[in-house]
């Protein structure tokens, strides 16, 4: 029997944010037949982000369109975006890597084909991929995210192949709007530019929809938001693409450096700010089930969300393994083996969830809701946690969790990266301190939950006015960020900011 | 009369499946046009199917060397703003 000659090392790292349980309310509008189709899958599920790891197998380098936000040059090490990837797969090697990965990370359960071009303009090396993973590793659930022009024709392909997830990236439903962010796409052997190549991608994107809702397959939208060019649309697109079945709608933030080369990088399109986004995903909310916990991973990532893993498994290591039938016998029976256990102790939190509540918590607004001494604003709190833990130190973050924290409860709203996109040498210069930036990233929040601080961050933070709390180290997220609100609810720091003066 | 790849290509894949003559390797460090091959698809597409979906501008030429798909036309972007922003990056 082979032995792996990669280690098995669970990950401890990857997003941790607390708020996935019981509470999480991206699951409550799901019907109990999707919450149990998505509740392994780490995209499709926020809960399932903390147990659950995926592969994006990178078999796909064609595209059939141009996206303003992309540029084709998809090589680069440094960065991190969707598109992007370090090393192409053939069909075989992505199948080697895959079994790899699975073998060494049992939480894995998802292998996606995302690019870095798209896979349904690659359909022989991306079923190929498919067809060979469902015999190999038939536990694994397979996706694809595609642009949607060549769904409609191999939605009976996706079918077959038992793929049960699809992402569809739609920007817009108006071809004017379509326009302003698909320069030209290819279209029965030409080349079509503009309006005309908008309104033929939105009809096959919509198409595409409807097909494989009525194939019975669970389809995610993607929407990148990009201010002052489909902002306001996107709330349309969000309507439409729940009425006709998308389950879940995960609003993006545009990434555009001009070091990225890509069009709207390069004339100065901005990216929303983290409250623009916010505001936008609420408004969508109303409508639909909305995605929080997205890390708009590039298209090679290995790993949970929140981590990239891809550097331990690069093809040279890869092709040096042997698998015979023993060894993946065995990792699969590790995955089934995590996946049962996680399934109980999430069975085991929910039942918990449904116990009494705790003492101080929000019970005394049934009885006095008008007047209530709880009535406190929302307050956002940045969280530097991994594995659930309030356990990271403030300067060793490579991102923070936002909360929204209300009487109710403490509410996952995203996560904002301490570092830059692109962290490459000269290409990429950038003078700002790490702190300075880090500040910025925070903007908006009110308090930061670290383990620990240092002297001088402690000071910066408390003058940009975010109040650094390291009283809770290794507690529970979701608990101390409603203590924390607690506190500040006794000190008086949560009337409405716009009334506060006036009383 | 043939169409040739050169450097800038970025190895995509896009034009391979496309062609009707089976002209495009793929090769290091980039894919490359049979020249003896290659028909720039007279008689079977309007027009050369390579160059109509490659995404990278300058990276088809022809037997004059100009390219097919010259620079600012696929990604909309000027090329005095490009290379004003170049100038921008590197000054930093």
């Amino acid at each position: 029997m082979a032995l792996p000659t990669i280690p098995i090392i669970p990950s401890s790292g990857g997003c941790s944010a607390g708020s996935c349980g019981s509470s999480a309310t991206q699951m409550s509008g799901m019907s109990d037949d999707i919450r149990r189709r998505v509740q392994d899958h780490p995209c499709y599920s926020e809960e399932a982000h903390h147990h659950f790891a995926r592969m994006h197998a990178a078999v796909a380098p064609a595209c059939n369109i141009q996206c303003h936000y992309c540029n084709r040059k998809y090589d680069c090490a440094n960065e991190s975006r969707p598109g992007v990837v370090s090393e192409l797969l053939t069909p075989d090697q992505a199948i080697k890597k895959t079994l790899a990965v699975a073998a060494a990370i049992p939480q894995m359960s998802v292998l996606g084909i995302a690019g870095p071009g798209d896979p349904l303009a690659n359909p022989e090396r991306t079923f190929a991929t498919f067809r060979a993973l469902a015999e190999k590793a038939p536990d694994i659930k397979l996706c694809v995210s595609t642009n949607g022009l060549a769904l409609p024709e191999h939605v009976e392909e996706l079918a077959k192949h038992n793929i049960d997830h699809v992402t569809i990236t739609i920007n817009c439903l108006d071809p004017e709007v379509g326009a302003k962010i698909y320069p030209w796409i290819f279209w029965k052997n030409k080349r079509i530019f503009g309006k005309e190549a908008a309104a033929i991608l939105i009809e096959q994107q919509q198409k595409g929809l409807e097909m494989l809702v009525a194939k019975g397959v669970l389809v995610k939208v993607n929407s990148v938001m990009i201010p002052g060019v489909n902002d306001e649309h996107l709330k349309e697109v969000s309507k439409v693409v729940k009425a006709k079945g998308a389950f879940l709608h995960n609003v993006m933030p545009l990434i555009a450096e001009a070091e990225h080369g890509t069009f709207y990088g390069v004339m100065g399109q901005r990216s929303p700010s983290p409250e623009e986004l916010k505001n936008l995903q609420d408004a969508c909310e109303g409508d639909m089930n909305m995605m929080r916990h997205c890390r708009q991973c590039r298209a090679d990532a290995v790993g949970l969300l929140g981590e990239d893993r891809g550097a331990e498994f690069t093809m040279d290591k890869v092709e040096a393994m042997n698998f015979d039938e023993d060894f993946l016998a065995e990792a699969m029976a590790r995955r089934v083996a995590l996946r049962d256990k996680v399934a109980a102790e999430r069975e085991a939190k929910h039942a918990k969830a449904h116990a009494p509540q705790l003492p101080g918590q929000a019970v005394i607004t049934l009885h006095r809701p008008q007047k209530s001494a709880l009535a406190g604003r929302p307050v956002l709190m940045a969280v530097a946690a991994k594995g659930g833990l309030i356990n990271e130190h403030f300067g060793h973050a490579r991102e923070f969790l936002v909360y929204e924290v209300t009487a109710t409860g403490a509410k996952l709203i995203g996560h904002r990266k301490t570092e830059l996109y692109c962290s490459g040498d000269d290409s990429c210069g950038e003078a700002e301190s790490v702190l300075s930036r880090t500040l910025r990233a925070l903007a908006g929040c009110e308090v930061v939950l670290c383990s620990k601080i240092g002297y001088e961050p402690w000071g910066k933070l408390e003058a940009a006015g975010i109040q650094p709390n390291g009283e809770h180290p290794m507690e529970e997220i979701e608990p101390a960020c409603i203590a924390v609100w607690h506190e500040m609810l006794k000190a008086g720091k949560l009337a409405p900011k716009t009334e506060s003066k006036v009383a | 009369m043939a169409l040739e790849i050169v450097e800038s290509c970025v190895n995509c894949w896009a034009c391979e499946p496309l062609c009707p003559s089976k002209a495009i390797v793929e090769a290091k460090p980039h894919f490359l046009i049979v020249a003896d091959k290659c028909t720039e698809c007279l008689g079977d597409f309007a027009d050369p199917q390579c160059a109509t979906i490659c995404p990278i501008e300058g990276a088809i030429v022809n037997e004059l060397n100009e390219a097919l798909n010259p620079a600012g036309s696929l990604t909309g972007i000027p090329p005095a703003r490009w290379a004003q922003v170049q100038r921008e990056i590197s000054a930093r």
